[in-house]
């Protein structure tokens, strides 16, 4: 038994870490079936009725959409300029590199209050007002970072006789780049796409700064925690679980077929 | 023969066309953005915090008079929820190393087949908005909620006394939510470690801990670098797990900053409390690393 245990401890310690991490998953999802009526706190019976109505609480299915634009149109930029910015820190040697790295680490190690704060001072000194740009903005600037990191692993892990093979068999540089780089990374890049979307739909604190009176799905939960949440929020959050969860399923699925073939 | 000097004068051809100018090209538009949404702002923080009211105006209107003594009046002012801040988010770090180091070991090493699995259910819970978790905290730890009718049941707690708006709650919460920021790395430094090196540390008679102190926990040091900083330096400027988990005695930087702009409309205050903020961190992280010895973080 005693070796056992010390055999086990660590899968064991895993297995509460595991229960620990989703405790919280387990409540917010129990509670989206709970016939709430108008505040969410207490247990009062199981219903479906949230679910069939997620847009039953006013705002919320407002708040929803304007983050999944922000969101959308933050990823698409922030992707798109992260993936330039990793191709040539991972690709090519030119000078004030160190300096380039500095300035992608930086957003990264700065508290996201003082990101938010400083923009907003911008914008209001710019009579700029606060609002659904603004925003848009600003979650491009702190998501294009992990898109480099991401990106720029993925760079990083490939092996450079692959493009040089290509190379050998006659293909130019830009077909290279197109049919056997590019396809290569994309896994990176879809994973920092996720990534950027994740962080901007769920950016509250730099959101709360830049946003005027324009509610996003995580200031909707706020502004409303003070009176009880409605229970569609709640169906809200679980299915984004699910959702994600699925998507990342789905991609590991498929990455490991391809690499069984 | 003519075959090869092809491929050679070819290949020299390819590397002909990489202009030296392509980097620059690749970055000009992704650091341009930096440079105006990141960089300038960070310049008007500093230009807003020497700022002061005028006599008479109106509230939110201020004008440069470059008053370097705004520094010392909001520190002296909030000193103790900066010293909180650093605190808190400590404690809050070591705890989410503690939670995270066996477990990420756990899956680098004894999950076998369903590694990618787990690794996926790490990352998981983070799908659902931060706040709606932390708020499933707060119910859950609440005077309402299962822990503490259990506890009061068991006479740990008195019938008056909770859990919730206390500084461990705010700890709790800290360390629950910026929990997949020390995984992920602590797992990316692990999974890298040649298993090879552990087997030849036993050939070389070390036990279990020998082998854990002398081999693996130094090569996943990048990764307890990367982790407690990425934990850190969110923590530190948290206000959300002070507002919803905590009490008024419990109110850290983050809390001063907000209510500084937003109610009070001091902004050349809250200027200057960013600043010694980010400031704050900058110092540690960089005495950190340098004695951790890393240098590549990113």
């Amino acid at each position: 038994m005693k070796r056992w245990l010390s055999k086990n401890l660590i899968k064991i310690y895993a297995f509460l870490a595991f229960v620990y991490l989703f405790i919280p998953i387990a409540y917010t999802m129990a509670f989206s079936f709970n016939d709430a009526g108008k505040s969410n706190l207490t247990w009062r019976g199981f219903t479906f009725k949230n679910w069939q109505n997620p847009c039953g609480a006013p705002e919320v299915c407002t708040a929803l959409g304007n983050s999944l634009k922000i969101g959308f149109i933050a990823t698409l930029i922030a992707t798109a300029l992260g993936t330039m910015i990793a191709f040539a820190l991972g690709r090519h040697r030119f000078r004030g590199r160190s300096t380039v790295n500095l300035l992608i680490f930086l957003p990264m190690a700065t508290p996201e209050i003082v990101l938010g704060a400083s923009l907003l001072a911008m914008f209001l000194n710019l009579g700029i007002n606060p609002g659904f740009w603004p925003t848009v903005i600003a979650h491009v600037m702190f998501c294009i970072s992990f898109v480099v990191v991401t990106v720029k692993a993925r760079i990083a892990s490939l092996d450079p006789k692959l493009e040089e093979a290509a190379m050998d068999l006659y293909a130019t540089e830009v077909e290279t780049f197109r049919r056997v780089t590019l396809p290569l990374v994309m896994p990176g890049i879809f994973g920092a796409a996720l990534l950027a979307f994740s962080l901007s739909f769920d950016d509250f604190i730099i959101t709360n700064f830049n946003s005027g009176t324009l509610t996003t799905f995580p200031k909707f939960v706020y502004i409303s925690s003070a009176r009880g949440i409605p229970a569609q929020a709640n169906v809200i959050g679980s299915s984004m679980f699910l959702i994600a969860l699925a998507i990342v399923l789905v991609g590991q699925f498929v990455s490991s077929r391809k690499n069984r073939v | 023969m003519a075959f090869v000097a092809a491929i050679s004068k070819r290949s020299s051809t390819v590397r002909g066309i990489k202009r030296p100018s392509t980097p620059y090209l690749l970055l000009i538009p992704g650091l341009s953005w930096l440079a105006m949404f990141f960089i300038f702002p960070l310049f008007t923080l500093a230009s807003t915090s020497t700022q002061t009211a005028p006599e008479g105006a109106d509230t939110g209107t201020y004008v440069q008079t470059f008053r370097l003594a705004n520094y010392i009046d909001a520190f002296v002012a909030s000193r103790e929820q900066f010293l909180r801040s650093i605190i808190y988010a400590l404690i809050a770090t070591l705890l989410a190393l503690a939670i995270s180091y066996p477990l990420a070991y756990a899956i680098a090493f004894k999950s076998g087949k369903w590694k990618n699995l787990l690794l996926v259910l790490v990352v998981a819970p983070f799908f659902t908005s931060f706040l709606l978790r932390t708020i499933a905290w707060k119910q859950i730890l609440g005077n309402e909620g299962p822990v503490v009718t259990v506890l009061r049941t068991l006479h740990v707690l008195g019938p008056q006394s909770g859990l919730t708006a206390s500084a461990f709650a705010v700890v709790t919460g800290m360390t629950y939510n910026f929990l997949p920021f020390m995984t992920l790395p602590l797992y990316a430094s692990l999974e890298r470690i040649d298993p090879r090196t552990l087997e030849a540390a036993s050939d070389l008679y070390a036990n279990g801990l020998t082998t854990f102190r002398k081999v693996t926990f130094p090569l996943s040091l990048p990764g307890v670098v990367a982790g407690t900083l990425l934990t850190f330096i969110p923590a530190a400027g948290d206000y959300i797990n002070a507002t919803l988990l905590g009490n008024p005695k419990t109110k850290m930087i983050g809390n001063v900053i907000e209510s500084r702009f937003f109610e009070i409309v001091d902004y050349p205050t809250a200027a200057a409390l960013s600043f010694m903020l980010m400031a704050a961190i900058l110092i540690l992280v960089m005495a950190y690393v340098r004695r951790a010895g890393t240098d590549e973080l990113v």
